[in-house]
């Protein structure tokens, strides 16, 4: 298993999109690299004839009635976002000037 | 009757006394108010109090008593929620920062049926941010300390709850558990807490962690409130596609007839990977005359083995933060919670969120959020995330295996008693052992209840673990029912009154 670098942790941390000041970083490094050392032992055991569970008691389709139901109050709703405008989430440009 | 003995009833009390008017819901509700008020500058279980909400409450189940309306049993009985649970008109942050001052414009479903039974909503309750950690130290919010001895933890990540219950400011309490969160910080306040079979009490309105893994359920100071309060919050919800489609077995009915403390024919197994090494002698040894008593109630115990969950730990921890990852996403700064522009360079939404989450994410959240992401990248999913997921299969065999030759499975709850606040804060692995013993159960579905077995040999409480087949959370309630009227025998009275007084604020 390949150990944690800082360069891995800063592409992982962008991926994320968590910005991390470069004291962060470098002590994510250190503890995610014993952190990574210890999970990786879940492949010693994980053979190729083992299925996999993604889920603790199996349900498949499960539906509710196609009724149709009050949304939440918008009011609301937009009362608790950083900014709106209009009845409208107001957010940053989406797309970036090179994009 | 004085406010302070109020305090001390459990739930069950409480409910018998309003039910047969000796008191009023408006007293018992004031009473709680107060002792918090007395109480929590110390403890700081509570991140909000909802007093007018609570006293508003009180006094309509009062009103409706007085019509001689039918009401449910814990009607007017005050309850604590952890704020991961959404509460409409409450804040609700998670115990973030980049939730601060939220106020969530819908109700959890627990909490609608919380309040359709009138149950007065004491506050909520502190805990590590979005549920990481075992012992509410990565709250944003400040440390919450364990009554037992303010210099200690009070486990996490629902210490809030636990340490409210265990200093007597709220009879009832929810916790959601996904590695532990409910039951090891009961096994260290000397409370009892319940995570029930994943499905059986719904999961819409929590504020996800892992979605695989969590499940709500009550925190109390007794076997029988836990059952009370499970029947009231679970069963099925269509809003929550995993939610159990079948009624719920009759919890009540099943810690009433376990309190008798017969328990003939009762199959125990005792998990051989869930002692020895990293355990505490004192846990251990309280484990023990648990085990002495249950045999002397007509129980039969067997050692059963579980080879597979030597290797639990570490699936968790790939199989937690890679969800924690994805449903974290959501939180980018845009519809809800904390918005940071960046301090340089334009300000496109890619980069307030990063932005946005550098400042509002604590050191816990970040650091999981970075392995998560790491474990589902490409190139390391199959070696990672996806031998994690077949070592959940290989756990659910154990316990299908170790269930055909018992009818209940118990160890310890938690490897040791409740250790200083900051002695574990820079070692995340020490940390993450807390829940070696509990983590299992949520990655194989089934229920799992934890009560006080006593003190260790340094004073503190140590926790008993008792786990079920998935569907059969009645059977945790009569096998600990019968556990905790059998100590409390013993220690002539309940463990919770040898904890020392705390200083009353005045």
């Amino acid at each position: 298993m390949s150990s944690l670098s800082r360069d891995e942790v800063a592409r992982v941390a962008g991926l994320a999109r968590i910005d991390l000041t470069p004291d962060e970083i470098d002590r994510l490094a250190g503890e995610l690299d014993v952190i990574v050392e210890a999970v990786a032992r879940v492949s010693e055991i994980a053979t190729p004839d083992v299925p996999a569970t993604s889920h603790p008691l199996p349900m498949t389709n499960v539906f509710r009635a196609d009724e149709p139901v009050a949304p939440l109050d918008r009011d609301a709703v937009l009362a608790a976002a950083p900014a709106a405008r209009d009845g409208k989430f107001l957010v940053p440009q989406i797309l970036g000037e090179d994009a | 009757m004085t406010n302070a003995d109020l305090t001390r009833l459990s739930a069950a009390q409480l409910a018998d006394r309003l039910a047969a008017g000796d008191v009023s819901s408006v007293d018992a509700t004031q009473a709680h108010l107060d002792r918090i008020a007395a109480v929590d500058d110390a403890v700081h279980a509570f991140l909000h109090v909802s007093a007018e909400e609570a006293l508003a409450t009180a006094r309509e189940v009062d009103d409706r008593r007085a019509r001689g309306e039918e009401v449910h049993a814990l009607a007017g009985v005050p309850i604590a929620v952890k704020d991961v649970v959404v509460t409409k008109g409450l804040p609700t942050t998670a115990g973030s920062r980049i939730l601060e001052g939220w106020v969530p414009p819908y109700d959890a479903t627990l909490v609608e049926r919380i309040k359709a039974a009138g149950l007065p909503i004491l506050g909520k309750t502190n805990m590590d941010e979005f549920a990481m950690g075992s012992s509410t130290e990565h709250s944003a919010y400040g440390d919450t300390h364990n009554p037992w001895d303010l210099d200690r933890i009070p486990g996490g990540s629902g210490g809030g709850s636990a340490a409210a219950v265990a200093a007597y400011e709220a009879p009832l309490a929810i916790g959601t558990d996904t590695g532990g969160s409910i039951r090891q910080p009961a096994a260290v306040t000397g409370t009892v807490g319940v995570k029930p079979t994943y499905g059986s009490v719904s999961r819409y309105g929590l504020i996800a962690l892992a979605s695989s893994l969590d499940q709500a359920g009550p925190v109390t100071r007794t076997v029988l409130d836990s059952a009370l309060l499970h029947e009231l919050i679970g069963g099925h919800d269509p809003r929550d596609s995993t939610s159990i489609p079948e009624p719920l077995p009759s919890l009540v009915e099943a810690a009433r007839a376990g309190a008798s403390g017969d328990l003939t024919g009762l199959r125990v197994g005792i998990v051989t990977e869930l002692q020895g090494e990293g355990y505490q002698a004192g846990v251990l040894a309280r484990f023990h005359e648990s085990l002495e008593l249950l045999q002397q109630a007509g129980a039969t115990l067997v050692e059963v083995s579980c080879p597979h969950f030597t290797y639990a730990l570490a699936a968790y921890y790939l199989i937690l933060p890679a969800e924690a990852s994805s449903n974290l996403a959501k939180f980018d700064g845009m519809r809800f919670g904390l918005r940071v522009e960046p301090a340089q360079g334009p300000a496109t939404a890619e980069r307030v969120m990063a932005a946005t989450r550098g400042q509002g994410f604590g050191d816990e959240v970040k650091r999981r959020i970075i392995l998560g992401t790491y474990a589902l990248s490409a190139g390391y999913y199959d070696a990672y995330y996806g031998s994690a997921q077949k070592v959940r299969t290989l756990i659910q065999r154990d316990f299908a295996a170790a269930f055909a030759q018992a009818d209940v499975l118990v160890s310890p709850t938690a490897p040791t008693t409740a250790f200083k606040l900051g002695e574990k804060l820079d070692d995340p692995l020490a940390m993450y052992l807390n829940d070696v013993a509990t983590i299992p159960a949520n990655l194989a579905g089934v229920p799992g209840l934890s009560l006080p077995s006593g003190l260790s040999d340094d004073g503190l409480p140590a926790g008993f673990q008792i786990l079920a087949p998935a569907k059969a959370d009645d059977r945790l309630y009569r096998v600990g029912a019968a556990l905790e009227a059998l100590l409390e025998q013993s220690w002539e009275g309940p463990l919770l009154a040898k904890a020392p007084e705390l200083e009353v604020a005045r």
